[in-house]
């Protein structure tokens, strides 16, 4: 019934802290000798999922299988993993060399053994002669090590890394990312790494589970994830990236930033609203304005190493950000170019707030836990259960909480070319996406309010969930 | 000159603080009879403590032995008891581990006669006969909240991790405590230990009301009984002076510790 191919299996797993929803259904398969990363902003829940995976609590739903078997419920000493820490939890009172047996000890393995194994995973992780060592004298990146010889020193199944190389600084986070992929060849085991840095993650892995809220984003290789991300979330946290508004005219015509462009997606249907994704480095600039696909004029340029970074507006008034070998000075009118493999079209998650909502009288309608002021069509009465629903441009973020019907905060932000489109979370929990030209940072506290105009009412859609 | 005055209102505060115990230290080298009379200077009531060459030797020598024997058995169980406790208040969350936190700290504030009572009344309600067991019952009870209060901070000040990297590496949620969180929480449960030891060796309320008619003293009891009996008696001035030395010793001890471990803290 059971793959063999696969090493760990996690089936439709949920987990909840009170009324938080930490992991939502989430399924994963993992085949034997892949380095797996999971990443994901702070809070997405990958630390828990890795954290399930050891054993360290109970999963709410679903099930857990390693190499084949059923470990939802199995303590933790019990399972073939081992973890590396993100703060190394490393044995105080003990040194570098009795950390290192403290799990082959349990296992009874005998004195010659233990320091046979000691010393090949002190070498593995190039800390040869350093078994005597206090390991409160060691330093971060020292200690790191050790936590990992620790870890590959019961030869688990599969090893779980959590942040490992978050609080190193950058230049040893660079060596030691570089050690950890030798590593995992050398030792031929599963790696599942979690982090919430894109460029770690694409170095590293050979697949990355994109997480956010609770939920996977997207499965795939590196390469798959940078450049066919499947939505504007995944698009906008991996790599530096233009999300705009589209349209697909028809298979591979799409239209954006008010220019018609050729690509090379299909099956989406006709005048389909979209989200597009265009990558600053796919963006050809030239000065020979004739050859160019639209026109746009410099605004900014910065130096960036390697390359110059770009901000541009277009002739119709979008914001782009274009990475390019040469410098172009601001107030330069320039041509751009897009080639229609570099555009990646992806369906839309949603095109308007709906809410489910329950009519009060001809004037007032409740959603959201509020009753609004409303005009509510013929045929409805007091209450009847309906869908409402607002326009992204229609609701009213306001700088004081108290004056606004709703409150929340700014939970998710992107920039859409020539507006912001924004994730709100309201107090009770609940989500409103909100287009505005106004800037607002995450964290921001805001009050809503939404004119009785702009409220929509129409019969519930049973199918909508 | 303003540090002059504050220097020297703390050298007055020292001796205010000190001078009985000095007192009694430098009338514990003479041999008179009467408490203030100065007869030239003599280490006879040392060599008579020793010697046991006073009148009532046989019951003081008792009184200290049951003094240490009650203070050895009360810290014990308390640390092994208010250990697990920390440990469980540790783990609890929201308004629960306040609640506990707080209830803990009670006993602690509450004067040590109404404790002495209640234990009192308690037993004779539970119709506990009285004696050594009520007494070692006692100051396990009043000794434990101590232990919880130097081993709560240790557990907070550790990784969360360690425990679960031990369960991770193999161990049974046991082996986990016995190899790791207990060699962890240590200098904590030593702490809780010495304090909970010198609690019960000072104790006189507690034991006074717990002890019940069989005639148990412990030290406090036999000076407080020995000084109504008309006068202390000369020897116990060195025995004072001597515990005296013994607590500061143990005092600087306890501090040098904790300097040490801030020390390596910090590193």
């Amino acid at each position: 019934m059971e793959n063999r191919d696969y090493i760990i299996e996690l089936n439709n797993i949920s987990k909840s802290f009170g009324d938080k929803v930490i992991l939502d259904d989430v399924s994963i398969k993992v085949k034997k000798g892949e380095f797996v990363t999971i990443l994901g902003p702070s809070g997405c829940g990958k630390t828990t999922l890795l954290r399930l995976l050891a054993g360290f609590g109970q999963t709410d739903k679903g099930e857990i299988r390693i190499n084949g078997q059923d470990y939802t419920h199995v303590p933790p000493h019990l399972r073939p993993v081992n973890t590396v820490f993100q703060r190394y939890a490393l044995f105080p009172h003990l040194d570098v060399y009795e950390n290192i047996a403290f799990g082959l000890k349990l296992q009874k393995v005998p004195d010659t053994e233990i320091d046979k194994c000691v010393r090949k995973v002190l070498k593995m992780v190039s800390m040869t002669d350093y078994e005597d060592r206090d390991v409160e004298s060691l330093s971060g990146g020292q200690q790191q090590r050790v936590a990992i010889a620790r870890a590959i020193a019961n030869q688990p199944k599969v090893l779980l890394l959590d942040e490992p190389l978050a609080a190193l600084d950058l230049k040893m986070r660079k060596d030691m990312q570089i050690e950890l992929k030798e590593m995992h060849r050398k030792l031929g085991i599963t790696f599942i790494y979690v982090t919430h840095d894109q460029e770690e993650a694409l170095t590293l892995s050979d697949t990355i589970i994109v997480m956010n809220e609770g939920k996977i984003q997207q499965i795939g290789t590196p390469t798959d994830i940078y450049n066919e991300p499947q939505n504007s979330f995944v698009a906008d946290f991996i790599g530096e990236s233009n999300i705009l508004n589209g349209k697909m005219i028809k298979d591979k015509l799409v239209e954006f930033v008010g220019h018609e462009f050729e690509c090379i997606d299909e099956g989406f249907g006709e005048n389909v609203e979209v989200d597009v994704v265009v990558r600053p480095e796919d963006i050809y600039i030239v000065r020979n304005l004739e050859s160019a696909q639209f026109m746009a004029k410099v605004k900014s340029c910065t130096f960036k190493g390697v390359h110059y970074e770009m901000f541009v507006e277009t002739d119709k008034g979008y914001e782009l950000m274009i990475q390019d070998y040469n410098a172009f000075v601001p107030d330069q009118e320039v041509g751009l170019i897009i080639r229609p493999a570099d555009i990646q079209v992806m369906h839309k998650e949603r095109t308007c707030n709906t809410f489910e909502g329950e009519v009060v009288d001809e004037n007032h309608v409740k959603f959201l836990y509020e009753t609004f002021e409303c005009t509510v069509p013929e045929g409805f009465s007091h209450g009847d259960k309906v869908d409402v629903k607002v326009d992204f441009s229609k609701v009213d973020l306001i700088d004081h909480q108290e004056d606004g019907k709703l409150q929340g905060d700014v939970h998710f932000l992107i920039y859409k070319g020539d507006h912001y489109h924004l994730t709100i979370l309201t107090d009770d929990g609940d989500h409103i996406w909100v287009d505005t030209t106004d800037i607002w940072d995450k964290g921001d506290l805001v009050g809503i309010n939404i004119a009785p105009a702009d409220i929509k009412i129409v019969k519930r859609n049973e199918d909508n969930d | 000159m303003k540090k002059f005055f504050a220097q020297c209102y703390i050298w007055l505060l020292l001796v205010i603080l000190y001078a009985p115990i000095v007192f009694i230290g430098i009338f514990s080298f003479t041999e008179s009879k009467v408490l203030g009379n100065w007869t030239g200077f003599s280490t006879k009531l040392y060599s008579n403590l020793f010697t046991g060459d006073m009148q009532g030797t046989g019951s003081l020598m008792s009184a200290i032995e049951n003094t240490l024997l009650i203070a050895l058995i009360a810290a014990t169980v308390s640390t092994f008891l208010g250990t697990v406790a920390a440990i469980g208040i540790h783990n609890m969350r929201g308004r629960g581990k306040k609640a506990i936190t707080f209830l803990n700290n009670i006993p602690m504030l509450n004067p040590d006669i109404i404790t002495g009572v209640s234990l009192f009344l308690l037993f004779v309600f539970l119709h506990v006969s009285q004696g050594y067991v009520t007494v070692v019952l006692a100051h396990i009870t009043f000794c434990t909240p101590y232990v919880v209060l130097s081993v709560l901070p240790k557990l907070t000040q550790m990784n969360p991790n360690i425990y679960e990297a031990a369960l991770d590496l193999g161990a049974t949620p046991f082996q986990a405590l016995k190899k790791v969180l207990v060699p962890m929480l240590k200098p904590g449960m030593i702490s809780g230990f010495i304090l909970a030891f010198t609690m019960s060796l000072d104790d006189f309320a507690v034991t006074f009301f717990t002890r019940g008619t069989i005639g148990l003293d412990t030290l406090s009891t036999y000076i407080y009984t020995d000084a109504r009996k008309g006068g202390l008696t000369p020897e116990l001035r060195p025995l004072i002076t001597l515990m005296f030395v013994g607590v500061l010793v143990l005092l600087i001890v306890i501090n040098i510790r904790n300097i040490r471990n801030a020390r390596k803290a910090e590193e």
